[in-house]
């Protein structure tokens, strides 16, 4: 089996290598875009960190005396993962992605990054990741950028509050992937009134420029299995028995990295294939948005509305109606319903442009804070919004021949890249 | 050992009756059904576990988490935080080692010839030239740990994992998976009677008692796993499917005779 990692990463490195005459010189390795999205990057590519790590996980009541329902009895509050120095250091705070925990892998890696750097850190879930819509999030119905950035805005002061006695601070930067990325152009931009932070970097690891037109490619790749994405249910199925069959026949220890290699080197899914796999995780991770909004605006969306939930009640036939359902019923049914209730006037297509950096241009090519990490190959970007981050940001634009969405976020020229916009 | 399990018992009932109070409904409101429901949807569940006792399994899972955020975690962070890095990995290294026992019979129980011989080898070398499974020389000298109990051995030979069931501080498993457990753990302490390693020094309970508790500290050490850590709602499926497919994956069914490599792999 060793062997068959050693062919791997054999096959990783060299491939490209023939390429690297008339490409770039870029070293990270996966070519496809979805295939890179869902490898990420190569154990041996990632940078070693340092194994210990002063760390502590702060649970922040961010929103004095919120009503949880039993079935959220083990959420505490917001909890963000703080990194600390015992000597004076700038302090970053790092936005996770779509659906991200403050102690998503991709997170970690970068907050031991920065660690390493000589950076205090202090790691954010998502705004759609379900901790933050029970503890944090002020509407409880998350996919407002403006909305939303307020409500980091405000963990982000509940989480200094809490440290800003234990460590010494000289300043402070802020960074974000993915969702999180756009969400950080729109903290930047309140901070700019408050003046709490004044932050003095801001970087965008792999942004979306606008919301809709980010989802809506998302979602296209639930398009390409048999039957569109509401016989995702079927889809799954095959995948698996194609998963556990593959796995008796290759003579395999255990479910392991070698065997998740394996499967792309062999080619066992196909590139529809692997594309019907990102969609339909985006979709899993959607349900636990869904229901968890759900659940706590008592809106009657998914689960009957007045119905309280028990820690111990089945909730596994809203979990299959949550995750059949699109970003796009999701939006049309329930997220804009709901501020078009609460903003008159708001139209659609208001709406949707308001869910944009470009909403927010004039700020961003005002300030210098700003930087952009992203990828040629992003499919979450057209090729018109790739040119707009080239536009507006110019040299502040660092873009990547490859690495798909976030595929390469933990490559060791990434890494550098990221810790060094911030010197 | 005895005496925790009596109290893992006693905690456990307790929840139970607690739960049974908790579940009366102090809903007033009239319930009104929601926009999206299950009927609408015409595709195949997936991601399911045949799950009969769920409300059971659910508390226990709930169990779990208390029991490890108030007793087994704090005990498991002073032993991280007091004994150096090298300390755990060797303590680690010992009951792993132990642990080849239960794959070597196992392996054994599925006539897995090449594989027997592997886990002995490594149980020996280990043992020996590992200094009783401190180090693992083994590892690098090629030889694979195969990781194995009965659980797997009744699945090897064709039995049902049976429904799902979460138990008591050791977690996720099923009936047939429970069922092994006490099969391996009858055989390790008839060896551990007949050899009697510490029969001679007039404590053998105490010793024994010691290596089970650390034992148990060391196990909770190398599981990165935390209950409700992920936050994500329907964590508990998640967790109940993988755990319940890679059981089915690893216990290695065989696969029917016509099916062939090719037809599994998409054309390119």
């Amino acid at each position: 089996m060793k062997y068959l990692r050693l062919l791997f990463i054999a096959c990783l490195i060299l491939s490209p290598l023939s390429a690297l005459a008339a490409d770039d010189g870029y070293g990270y390795p996966i070519q496809g875009s979805n295939e890179a999205t869902i490898l990420g990057t190569p154990a041996t590519l990632i940078p070693k960190f340092p194994a210990a790590i002063s760390t502590r996980q702060l649970v922040l009541d961010v929103i004095p005396d919120r009503q949880k329902p039993p079935i959220f009895f083990y959420d505490e509050g917001l909890r963000c993962t703080f990194a600390y120095q015992d000597k004076k250091a700038p302090l970053i705070f790092l936005i996770a992605g779509a659906g991200g925990s403050d102690r998503a892998p991709k997170l970690l890696t970068m907050m031991k990054a920065f660690y390493q750097a000589g950076y205090h850190v202090i790691t954010l879930p998502s705004p759609s990741h379900s901790n933050f819509i029970i503890s944090a999030s002020q509407s409880r119905v998350p996919g407002d950028l403006t909305e939303d950035a307020a409500d980091l805005y405000r963990a982000m002061e509940a989480a200094w509050k809490r440290v800003a006695g234990d460590i010494d601070v000289s300043s402070f930067d802020l960074c974000g992937y993915s969702l999180g990325a756009t969400q950080a152009a729109f903290v930047a931009k309140l901070d700019e009134d408050r003046q709490l932070f004044n932050f003095r970097k801001v970087l965008m690891i792999n942004p979306s420029v606008s919301l809709y037109g980010s989802v809506t490619r998302i979602e296209e790749l639930l398009k390409q299995i048999p039957g569109g994405a509401k016989k995702q249910g079927v889809f799954f199925n095959k995948m698996l028995s194609k998963f556990s069959q593959f796995y008796r026949y290759g003579n395999f220890v255990s479910i392991n990295d070698e065997f998740l290699y394996a499967i792309y080197t062999e080619g066992l899914y196909s590139h529809d294939e692997t594309a019907g796999l990102i969609g339909l995780t985006f979709r899993i991770n959607l349900a636990g948005m869904i229901f968890s909004s759900d659940v706590m605006t008592n809106r009657g969306y998914v689960v009957p509305k007045n119905r309280i939930l028990r820690p111990t009640d089945s909730i596994f036939d809203y979990f299959l109606v949550s995750s059949h359902l699109s970003f796009f019923d999701y939006f049309n049914e329930y997220l804009y319903p709901y501020f078009q209730e609460r903003r008159p006037g708001l139209t659609k297509q208001d709406f949707i442009e308001s869910l944009s950096l470009r909403s927010i241009e004039g700020y961003l090519k005002s300030s210098a804070k700003f930087g952009v990490m992203t990828n040629e190959n992003d499919f979450i970007l057209t090729q018109s919004e790739l040119n707009y981050l080239r536009q507006v940001f110019g040299e502040r634009a660092k873009i990547y021949p490859r690495g798909g969405h976030l595929g390469n976020l933990e490559y060791q020229e990434n890494i550098a890249y990221m810790v060094n916009f911030f010197k | 050992m005895t005496v925790s399990r009596y109290t893992v018992c006693l905690i456990l009932m307790l929840t139970i009756s607690l739960t049974g109070c908790a579940a009366i409904r102090d809903s007033t409101r009239a319930e009104v059904p929601p926009r999206h429901s299950i009927n609408e949807f015409r595709d195949q569940r997936f991601a399911e576990v045949a799950d009969p006792w769920e409300g059971f399994n659910r508390s226990m899972y709930r169990f779990n988490y208390y029991f490890d955020k108030y007793l087994l975690l704090p005990v498991v962070n002073s032993y991280e935080f007091v004994a150096p890095v090298f300390v755990q990995e060797r303590i680690s290294g010992f009951y792993n080692n132990l642990g080849e026992v239960r794959n070597l019979t196992n392996s054994l129980f599925q006539l897995k010839g090449m594989e027997s011989v592997t886990t002995l080898g490594r149980f020996v070398t280990n043992s020996t030239l590992g200094l009783g499974g401190l180090f693992d020389p083994a590892t690098s000298f090629g030889l694979e740990r195969h990781n194995q109990d009965f659980g797997k051995t009744l699945g090897y030979w064709g039995a049902d994992s049976g429904p799902y069931l979460v138990l008591p501080v050791f977690g996720p498993s099923s009936l047939r998976d429970t069922g092994g457990l006490v099969v391996d753990s009858g055989i390790r302490y008839g060896i551990l009677a007949a050899i009697d390693p510490f029969g001679s020094t007039g404590n053998s309970l105490a010793i024994n008692s010691g290596i089970n508790t650390m034992e148990v500290v060391d196990a909770r050490h190398q599981q990165s796993f935390r209950y409700y850590e992920s936050g994500y709602p329907f964590e508990y499926y998640m967790v109940r499917f993988f755990n319940h497919q890679k059981r089915e994956i690893e216990s290695g069914k065989p696969l029917p005779e016509k099916s062939d490599k090719a037809a599994i792999l998409s054309p390119p």
